[in-house]
């Protein structure tokens, strides 16, 4: 009895705000029922170019850090499991330190930088924005990494691998890579949905990325931010189902080809 | 292919303050099964590490072949390796698994896929090609990874304890077919081992190490019947600490009895030590008054072993063939040694009592149980 109170109480709290969200984001500005803010969305090309800016980003924030990270986790646990400590703290400084002061330390260089750093870095938002995501997003792909590498007997298949004649790199990409794959798509998905939800480097830098233009629009048009946060919210809930997904099939061992 | 030899030369190898191998020198013949033999700690998986190239040496040399690999890295030693357990890819099945070394060898995919169907029939395990490790019992992933070792053809193939984790029926099993497979293909093979069974049932010659040291490498039978030294008599086997006396010519008397003593000369006659004899070496009658009582009986199927205190307060292990009209627990008994050699005990151990050894007819396996699917449950719980 009690577990169906708790149940149908959790069930309000979350579902909720969601119904509601969704109901409201129907009303059209001309007050009737409708897709309309939706349509809206799709028709936006800023809105389009920021999302298409901030895909690329995440990305490539993704690539970095998995070819930076994964070879990174394997060797500290092989080799300097004595640094182990000291690699996890070193990890954990981007959560403590305020993505505000990167920001600051960020537009300062921007100031002052000379032209051809300027050029160089601030361009684009990709080589602005794409290397302090990769260092906002270490902490949970460390992680997630680290507690994938944890679960298999990882030694005992690198001197395998090794003894029939696997190189570093074929090692990693044929034997641990399939063998972390869900450990890889949990960091993925975070460095994702880090990158679709930072506001406060872009904003500051003057980058026109997906989050920033969803605050925009917030300021402008109630329906259609309300829109969008469903359309968010139902992309994180397709990915996360998606990475189960392969997760899952994974774990039974059949699909290491995916990857 | 022909066999090779494997040298090990002065090999050091030094953990901070710990040395694990000390100027170990090692030679196996070609085509020769040799087993390292001692107990964890005393630097024989070291020593197995380093012969494939997992490690690196602080001194001495690693010769195959007449070729120094000391610095070689250990993909192109050409050594097949079967580990503890949970070494097979999990990704892969059984024949993917196989054909890893030869892919890495770049063989063309129709041999490769004969070659690797060759020894999975080898090693009895031709219709499980498309098992993945999770699908396999701990026996046969020891298989598809001895499989995998001998396909790339090694020069030297390298078992490190491949039973240990097994139940025993398997493991004996699994034991047999590990000799006859090394016979048939005549590859020259070190085995590391800490199961005195295993070692001396499996192999030509077995290396006993102590403190990164050889002890001794002999025949089986030569290093349970006369062991080089007294680590070796202890460790081999279960032996009895027996006060003795240092008779003129390297004879010794124990127990009443004249033995030949083997090894460690250097006491003069007339001295007291302490000799080691094994359980099966002496024998107890029923007699009255006696000079010694039995304590208890155990039943190990072929053999008794019974415990006998001494009057002098001793205590000795002995066996016995159950088929014998065996004396009962509170009988008094006559002892008698009916052996022909002894070797005299270290110092180290002099005055020390007896203790009761394992009976190591059926020791519990080791380590993790490969039955068990690796750690999917684990890893999807943490993520």
């Amino acid at each position: 009895m009690w577990r169906v109170t708790i149940l149908v109480l959790a069930a309000i709290y979350f579902l909720g705000p969601i119904a509601s969200s969704i109901r409201f984001s129907l009303v059209q500005s001309n007050g009737k029922d409708g897709f309309g803010n939706y349509t809206q969305v799709l028709h936006d090309a800023t809105l389009a170019h920021a999302l298409a800016t901030s895909l690329e980003l995440a990305g490539l924030t993704t690539a970095i850090l998995l070819v930076l990270m994964l070879p990174t986790v394997v060797w500290v646990r092989l080799r300097l499991p004595r640094v182990a400590l000291l690699v996890e703290t070193v990890s954990v400084l981007p959560i403590v330190i305020p993505p505000i002061v990167m920001g600051a330390g960020l537009a300062s260089l921007q100031l002052h930088a000379g032209s051809q750093i300027d050029s160089l870095l601030f361009s684009s938002p990709l080589t602005a924005l794409t290397p302090f995501y990769v260092i906002l997003a270490l902490p949970f792909a460390y992680r997630s990494l680290d507690v994938g590498v944890r679960a298999i007997d990882l030694r005992t298949l690198v001197d395998a691998a090794r003894s029939l004649g696997a190189g570093w790199v074929t090692m990693i990409t044929r034997v641990i890579l399939p063998n972390v794959r869900t450990a890889v798509l949990t960091a993925a998905s975070l460095a994702i949905a880090l990158v679709l939800a930072e506001v406060v480097i872009s904003e500051l830098l003057l980058y026109d990325t997906f989050p920033v233009e969803l605050a925009n629009q917030g300021q402008e048009n109630a329906g259609v931010a309300v829109a969008l946060s469903v359309l968010s919210l139902v992309i994180t809930w397709l990915l996360l189902f998606a990475i189960t997904f392969v997760g899952n099939r994974g774990s039974r061992g059949r699909v290491g080809r995916l990857l | 292919m022909s066999a090779v030899a494997v040298h090990l030369a002065h090999l050091t190898r030094r953990f901070g303050e710990l040395t694990a191998l000390d100027q170990l020198d090692l030679d196996v013949h070609p085509g020769e099964l040799v087993a390292l033999l001692g107990p964890s700690g005393c630097g024989k998986t070291t020593a197995l590490r380093l012969l494939a190239g997992f490690d690196r040496p602080d001194g001495g040399r690693v010769l195959v072949g007449g070729v120094d690999v000391t610095n070689m890295p250990a993909s192109r030693r050409d050594m097949g390796m079967v580990f503890q357990a949970y070494s097979l890819f999990p990704n892969m099945d059984a024949h993917k698994n196989v054909q890893f070394g030869l892919r890495m060898r770049k063989m063309g995919a129709a041999e490769r896929k004969t070659r690797a169907e060759e020894v999975l029939a080898l090693v009895g395990l031709a219709d499980h090609a498309g098992h993945y490790p999770h699908q396999l019992s701990g026996g046969q992933q020891q298989r598809v990874a001895l499989a995998r070792a001998l396909a790339i053809e090694p020069s030297v193939l390298l078992l490190d304890e491949p039973l240990s984790a097994l139940d025993a029926r398997v493991r004996n099993q699994l034991r047999a077919e590990i000799r006859r497979v090394q016979q048939e293909l005549g590859t020259t093979t070190l085995f590391v081992t800490h199961d005195q069974a295993e070692a001396l049932s499996i192999a030509d010659r077995v290396g006993v190490m102590s403190n990164g040291r050889l002890e001794q490498l002999d025949t089986p039978e030569e290093v349970y019947n006369r062991p080089a030294t007294p680590f070796v008599a202890e460790f081999v086997g279960t032996m009895n600490r027996v006060a003795g006396r240092v008779l003129s010519g390297g004879r010794l008397e124990v127990l009443g009895s004249s033995l030949n003593s083997i090894g460690r000369d250097g006491h003069d006659a007339g001295s007291l030590v302490e000799v080691l004899v094994r359980p099966e070496a002496i024998e107890v009658t029923v007699a009255s008054p006696g000079h010694a009582v039995v304590n208890d009986r155990t039943f190990l199927g072929s053999l008794t072993r019974m415990r006998v205190t001494l009057d002098d307060g001793a205590v000795l292990l002995v066996d016995a063939a159950s088929s014998r009209n065996l004396p009962d627990p509170g009988a008094r008994v006559d002892v008698r040694v009916i052996g022909e050699d002894a070797l005299i005990g270290d110092d180290a151990g002099a005055g020390r009592p007896i203790e009761e050894l394992e009976l190591e007819l059926d020791p519990e396996p080791v380590g993790p149980d490969p039955s068990e699917p690796p750690s999917d449950r684990l890893r999807d719980g943490l993520l």
